[in-house]
């Protein structure tokens, strides 16, 4: 882990450092003069080798403290403090829905394999799966809430339960009805792999029902790729909702990159790369050790 | 190859995929051609037109009622003050002088016109262009990054697979967007911003140096499975170099794997570059794409104006699908053994 963090902490020094504009030029704006521009490179400690800079930014990330944007003065712990929880407010949701959903789904698929109600299924998923994002966004938002009503267009308050229950609704609907089709698929796919293990020949010759086969020994041994698809997007549950962040305007983490890029405020950028990775490793990490819970045979390696 | 035709000419979804995806590929040849839709940038209707089968609808100015917009009252008399009163007789006279020629604008057009007047389904079809070209290209080139160094961890294993599987971490840590997002914002600031000024560039960059890690893992755990077959063994033991065995003996072998990967990982690019190109961070603004297309019809849906917004959805739907399609048919063409 700690290897594997020390690259991320080089791959986005080097990225800024080597490839990115001059910090002091967009800090000091289009009307500075030179010796402004040499007062704020002094500043920052760009007039150092590049060694010494890597180490200042290895402290920063070490010490968490990334320093100010350059853009609104805030600290940038505090942006990424303030940010995560409307995010997590609308991705854990999202999370637990589509895949409580995807599940039932899948196994209703699996059972009917083969027939045209499967076959339905799988082509009206892939459709589904072409149209993108943005589109169900944009249809969805005019429709549901705009010209129906039926939910506010867009904002967020203070109240916890007032976003979740007021403003968080429509982004959730959304989003588990995009990722329903491409979870289904993959669900489907998992169910039908277990089927065709011996114990599942087994259980029909001593005369189970389908049905039984498929809730008491199927639905079992498919959980274990469940849990591992459901681990990989565990990570995206921190800035997996951008899209939805800006369209409506729900302060998360994922909007504020976007405007961070926009705006060229590299502290921000970097601090949030960082951070996430740092966030995915330990989900990682917690969801190896759950796994092994579940699954006995499972080495951690 | 034989069989693999044979095989996909049996499966019915898979050759009308084809020939959609065939279909798409000579209409965007034609348009790079500059066959079709030279003229997307062109004004040729009034802004808005309405689609042919619609009709003309009345304007939004003409529903008012007469007399409306009409400001009353005289406007006061500015001269003492305005600076610029003294060039005004001037400036009307040479404005009298140039000849000015307002081009026939159609009140309706085949599928309708944007904002600026333009056929919307012009700009779907060079939008399909430029889309599916950064796709391809994107998933080509994160193809062949992730191939080589997939290549060399599987076969070499030892020192450098440790080197690279490093690496794949360090790619794989940081979540995709977020990784997408900063070299957006570092190519789109930094000095090289001047070497890609073609704006395209940028985002087949982008994609493909995020997006080869799939690619590397898979293409690596085939060469680990390759690397001691017997027929490598033997193509070692007549004097095969280890760059023929890797490339010469050992990729013909696992090309399917690439090639199911490479058209998933087209369907993937596709769709980031539609937000990427959505967001602004995508295709520069005088180039036109099925993102670009969405970002206009978002504020064109509020006051009714749906044309742009299915005209790119059912170009961008039919396509991804029939891709998807024909990959599925692909993979099971070419690996019988899978269901």
């Amino acid at each position: 882990m700690m290897p594997t963090l020390a690259g991320v902490l080089v791959l986005v020094f080097v990225l800024f450092k080597f490839f990115g504009g001059d910090p002091a030029e967009i800090l000091a704006g289009q009307v500075a003069s030179a010796e402004q521009i040499d007062a704020i490179r002094r500043e920052l400690g760009l007039d150092r080798p590049w060694i010494a800079q890597l180490g200042i930014f290895a402290r920063e990330v070490l010490t968490f403290d990334f320093g100010k944007s350059w853009m609104t003065r805030e600290p940038v712990s505090e942006i990424f403090m303030t940010r995560l929880p409307a995010t997590l407010t609308i991705t854990i949701p999202i999370l637990l829905l589509e895949v409580l959903l995807a599940i039932p789904v899948a196994m209703l698929v699996a059972y009917f394999r083969g027939t045209l109600l499967d076959r339905i299924v799988m082509a009206v998923c892939v459709a589904a799966m072409s149209v993108s994002f943005l589109v169900y966004i944009i249809v969805g938002q005019y429709l549901l809430a705009f010209q129906w009503g039926l939910f506010p267009v867009q904002g967020w308050s203070d109240g916890f339960w007032n976003n979740l229950l007021k403003y968080a609704p429509l982004p959730v609907l959304l989003a588990t009805l995009v990722s329903l089709a491409p979870q289904t698929r993959l669900y489907r796919s998992f169910f039908l792999d277990e089927t065709k293990n011996d114990y599942v020949r087994t259980a029909r010759a001593k005369g189970l029902s389908e049905p039984r086969i498929l809730f008491r020994h199927v639905l079992r041994n498919a959980m274990i790729p469940v849990l591992t698809n459901v681990a990989l997007l565990l990570p995206g549950v921190f800035a997996g909702s951008f899209l939805l962040e800006i369209f409506f305007s729900i302060p998360g983490l994922g909007r504020e990159i976007f405007l961070a890029v926009n705006r060229s405020d590299y502290p921000v950028i970097q601090a949030f790369t960082i951070y996430l990775a740092v966030l995915t490793m330990f989900v990682n990490l917690a969801a190896d050790v759950l796994y092994r819970l579940v699954d006995p045979r499972v080495q951690l390696g | 190859m034989e069989t693999l035709w044979s095989r996909l000419r049996q499966d019915r979804i898979g050759t009308i995929s084809l020939g959609i995806v065939l279909a798409y590929l000579a209409l965007i040849l034609a348009a790079a051609l500059g066959l079709v839709s030279a003229g997307w940038n062109r004004e040729v209707g009034l802004p808005y037109a309405t689609p042919s089968l619609l009709g003309v609808q009345p304007s939004l100015e003409a529903a008012l009622p007469a007399g409306a917009a009409r400001p009353r009252g005289t406007s006061p008399d500015l001269s003492a003050v305005d600076p610029l009163a003294p060039k005004y007789a001037e400036w009307a006279r040479r404005t009298a002088e140039l000849e000015v020629s307002e081009p026939e604008r159609s009140a309706t057009l085949p599928w309708g016109g944007d904002r600026w007047g333009r056929d919307v389904l012009d700009k779907a079809v060079k939008g399909s262009q430029v889309s599916i070209a950064v796709g391809v290209a994107a998933a080509l080139f994160a193809t062949l990054i992730g191939t080589l160094l997939g290549a060399f961890a599987g076969f070499y294993g030892g020192k450098t697979n440790d080197f690279l599987e490093w690496l794949y971490n360090v790619f794989t840590s940081v979540p995709g967007i977020l990784l997408v997002f900063a070299l957006a914002a570092v190519l789109r600031s930094g000095g090289l911003s001047k070497v890609f000024a073609s704006g395209i560039w940028m985002v087949v960059i982008i994609l493909a140096v995020t997006g080869w890690t799939g690619m590397y893992r898979l293409v690596r755990a085939e060469y680990m499975k390759h690397r001691s077959r017997e027929y490598v063994l033997a193509a070692q033991a007549i004097g095969a170099s280890a760059g023929s065995r890797m490339f010469v003996h050992i990729l013909p072998n696992v090309g399917h794997v690439i090639l199911v990967q490479l058209s998933l990982l087209v369907v993937a690019f596709i769709k980031v570059e539609v937000i990427l190109s959505f967001l602004g961070l995508g295709v520069p603004v005088d180039m036109v794409s099925w993102g670009t297309m969405l970002s206009e019809a978002q504020t064109e849906l509020v006051i009714g104006k749906w044309w742009q917004l299915a005209a790119a959805t059912v170009f961008m739907a039919v396509f991804l699908t029939a891709f998807s399609m024909l990959t599925d048919s692909l993979r099971d063409a070419l690996d019988p053994k899978l269901r």
